[in-house]
């Protein structure tokens, strides 16, 4: 079967071959999508790729960082707490090269499956996400981008460069394709604080309660750690068990917040 | 279309979602570029792609084209190899060469970015190669010497491994 493959030469067109996203597969890095190809796992019809779509900058400017969603994920790998971290984590100098902040967004099939590491940091900075599709272009929170990404072509991902920034990580073997736990945190000039975990249920979910812990008068570094696990829904899978995920995440709960200086 | 490989053009036929390693063994013959998981984990097929070290088992053959593809055949030849080809050839750094030609490109890679000898640091440049063999040692040592700019005296080399080979052994 003959497969359709547009290669746009900027945002506009790339947005425009896109249209509501009806039968298109869109391939940035090609880390994902090669995969399926290579095993015979996914047939599109009609592949839109992004590599000469204009769509791989970082900008700073105003304190903000403003990144294009075929941002590699090695130039990404500077950028501030816990984002940048987080970038360095993943796989290896290869795949760091090739793999997109943007196919991250998509990487999991559903909301459940922990594929995408970066979500977790970009939750935590309470970054925004420009993207296309039926409608037209819109900006979102990052939460809410995620919550129903169908039909949508992620363009640009926008955040304030925190006050102060954290991420700690169960390791991560290069070979696997996801972190098994990773809690990111991040506070604002304003000293307003998120917390998001990876792995505790999904690739990327905000610790309210662990934040409101930490943020209230009374709260300590270890309260907020055990507060954490009221927004976590962990999973058994090959990496760890939710028993482990479990008694692991206060912990990580706990260093973050040591290292953003919010325990007292 | 038309890609630049080891700094020759060639033509190929290939459909522009096959994969670049698909190309490069099955179309132009060159098989030093394994086809190990083929999904980015291995690090066997790894190629230069301007001068940087890719996973050509997952970059579509209509993203390489016009770009300058270099193989291991574009590091050195048997009779003139290049210098991290020398220390492997030195330091026996493999053993089945499964892993090899994947490592000597990103090795390649490592020393033209200006790496140094340090282990750990070259560990992580070649962090994304699996050697079943799990000859890692001789082969972070290989790269080693090579950042340091060692010369070997490959002769006497040659004459070991033949020396090995007939007697079976050490």
């Amino acid at each position: 079967m003959k497969i359709d493959v547009l290669i746009p030469e900027s945002p506009e067109e790339a947005a425009a071959q896109f249209g509501d996203g009806d039968g298109v597969s869109v391939m940035a890095g090609g880390t994902i999508m090669m995969q399926l190809l290579n095993y015979r796992r996914a047939r599109p019809e009609r592949v839109l790729m992004l590599h000469k779509a204009g769509l791989d900058y970082v900008r700073r400017a105003n304190g903000s960082v403003t990144i294009g969603a075929a941002a590699v994920l090695s130039d990404l790998t500077g950028a501030p707490a816990p984002l940048g971290p987080c970038a360095a984590h993943i796989g290896d100098p290869e795949i760091r090269g090739q793999a997109t902040i943007g196919g991250n967004l998509f990487a999991s099939p559903t909301p459940e499956y922990p594929l995408g590491d970066l979500q977790g940091p970009l939750l935590a900075l309470g970054a925004e996400v420009r993207s296309a599709g039926a409608g037209g272009e819109r900006t979102q929170a990052m939460e809410d981008f995620l919550a129903d990404r169908r039909g949508r072509l992620a363009l640009e991902i926008t955040f304030e460069k925190p006050a102060a920034g954290a991420f700690e990580t169960l390791r991560r073997p290069h070979s696997k394709h996801y972190t098994p736990l990773a809690v990111s945190g991040a506070r604002t000039a304003a000293g307003d604080l998120r917390l998001a975990a990876t792995g505790a249920g999904g690739p990327g979910r905000r610790l309210r309660a662990a934040e409101a812990a930490a943020g209230s008068g009374s709260g300590f570094g270890e309260g907020a750690g055990r507060a954490a696990l009221q927004d976590a829904e962990p999973v058994d899978d090959a990496l760890a068990s939710a028993w482990y995920r479990r008694r692991v995440l206060p912990s990580l709960v706990e260093r973050v917040l040591a290292q953003l200086e919010v325990t007292r | 279309m038309k890609l630049i490989v080891n700094g020759a053009r060639r033509e190929v036929g290939a459909a522009p979602l096959d994969s670049l390693l698909s190309v490069l063994r099955e179309e132009l013959d060159i098989t030093s570029v394994k086809a190990g998981c083929e999904a980015g984990g291995c690090g066997t097929c790894t190629v230069l792609v301007d001068g940087r070290p890719a996973r050509s088992c997952l970059i579509p053959a209509a993203r390489a084209e016009g770009a300058e593809i270099t193989t291991v055949e574009g590091l050195g030849t048997p009779d003139d190899p290049s210098a991290v080809q020398q220390s492997f050839l030195h330091h026996y750094a493999l053993q089945c060469g499964f892993c090899t030609p994947g490592l000597v490109v990103a090795a390649a890679a490592y020393l033209e970015g200006g790496g140094s000898d340090d282990p750990e640091a070259i560990a992580s440049a070649v962090s994304g190669h699996v050697c079943r063999c799990t000859g890692y040692g001789k082969i972070v040592e290989a790269i080693a010497a090579a950042a340091r700019g060692d010369e070997f005296d490959l002769e006497s080399t040659a004459l070991d491994v033949n020396t090995v080979v007939k007697t079976g052994g050490s």
